[in-house]
């Protein structure tokens, strides 16, 4: 099938995205066929929180979601392999501080 | 146990009502979960696979704790009481020798003429269009019906009322969006589910014709008015096929009879299939 017969017989894609609970972010939980967003949410409920995995539930359809490029990763990450001093772990710390 | 509006119940005749209710109400959600888990598997995609079989594990575990309170008062029963309650012999042999009866010997030991679930669950799955409008037409039903056993002066069945009226929302809305979007969706799906809706259509008045059984749990305040239920059902069918731009089927003659033991002959395969392992081989457990 080509690409173009198979995008109209066959529902988009969806990006799912779940809170565990309240306070924490969304976090991608995977990917689901839908025909609308309503339906996506539902597809989502049933697929990704049967185990009791979230109170909300974010759906985007796939097409909207741009992705960095997988061979510019180099350009894009490796540069800050060595920015150590970016990580905040050169400062003396007083022992009254907690939870740093 | 004091308090407990069970104990209040005041003679062998409503013992049995309340056994026969608890048991009918069980069966439905026991084989419309069965017609459901067929589709396991064979789901158009695999998104409504899944959303198929958690409405049918849903279904399930209503089911198990209606037989599980079934069986309590079952338990709760003198021996002479329950004799002959039940055609089948297996049961009947395990009742005779005074032993406690649990959920499985009730879903899996009685036969076909002992199930009082309604003719509209044993249906067959046919297609997509017949699975949905058998679907919706009971959702709509047992919304209306789990809200009003929350007033059940019988605390099990309010707590299971309760527990199940939110399931059931959900799987209404799961079955009113599939009408809408198959009613308007293209000419082929309209005509499908015009069509399903309109089959099924006669065995949508047994849900409000209230057998003896009902009326005796309704006057109690056990069970629910299922006859004054029937306004508000069909205002809330009538609202989705307004939105599927589908015709409220307007046939008059309606079949029942299964709420009495009457089935037709697709509720005998089903548990020849649901039945067939503990017949087999009594007791097996895995």
């Amino acid at each position: 099938m080509t690409d173009e017969k198979k995008s109209t017989s066959e529902w988009p894609l969806w990006e799912v995205f779940i809170r565990s609970k309240a306070g924490l972010d969304h976090k991608h939980a995977g990917s689901l066929h839908a025909a609308d967003a309503a339906m996506a949410i539902e597809n989502a409920r049933d697929t990704y929180t049967r185990r009791m995995e979230g109170v909300s539930i974010w759906v985007v359809e796939s097409k909207y979601i741009h992705a960095s490029n997988p061979d510019e990763s180099g350009a894009l990450f490796e540069p800050a392999n060595d920015k150590i001093y970016r990580h905040p772990t050169f400062y003396d710390l007083p022992d009254e501080v907690k939870h740093m | 146990m004091e308090g407990n509006p069970n104990n209040e119940i005041p003679n062998t005749k409503m013992k049995n009502a309340l056994l026969n209710y608890t048991l009918s109400l069980a069966d439905n959600a026991s084989v419309m979960s069965h017609r459901l888990g067929e589709w396991c598997g064979h789901g158009p995609v695999l998104e409504q696979d899944i959303a198929l079989t958690n409405i049918s594990l849903d279904d399930i575990g209503q089911a198990r704790s209606l037989y599980q309170y079934a069986a309590e008062q079952l338990n709760n029963m003198p021996t002479t009481e329950k004799t002959n309650l039940f055609s089948d012999m297996m049961l009947n042999a395990k009742i005779a020798a005074g032993e406690n009866l649990d959920e499985d010997d009730l879903a899996y030991l009685r036969d076909a003429w002992d199930y009082r679930s309604l003719l509209l669950v044993e249906q067959p799955n046919k297609d997509w269009a017949y699975t949905i409008a058998r679907s919706f037409y009971y959702d709509a039903f047992m919304q209306l019906f789990y809200k009003g056993l929350q007033n059940s002066k019988d605390d099990r069945l309010k707590g299971i009322a309760e527990k199940s009226l939110k399931e059931v929302t959900y799987h209404l809305r799961w079955s009113s969006e599939w009408i809408i979007r198959l009613g308007d969706g293209t000419d082929e799906s309209h005509q499908k589910i015009q069509t399903a809706i309109n089959d099924l259509w006669m065995y949508t008045g047994e849900m409000f014709k209230m057998t003896d059984t009902d009326k005796a749990m309704a006057v109690a305040g056990i069970g629910v008015d299922l006859a004054g239920l029937h306004k508000d059902w069909l205002n809330n069918i009538k609202n989705i096929f307004t939105q599927a731009t589908l015709q409220l089927p307007t046939d008059i003659w309606m079949q029942d009879g299964g709420k009495e033991g009457h089935h037709s002959e697709h509720l005998g395969y089903i548990l020849a299939d649901m039945q067939f392992l503990q017949r087999t081989y009594p007791g097996l457990d895995w």
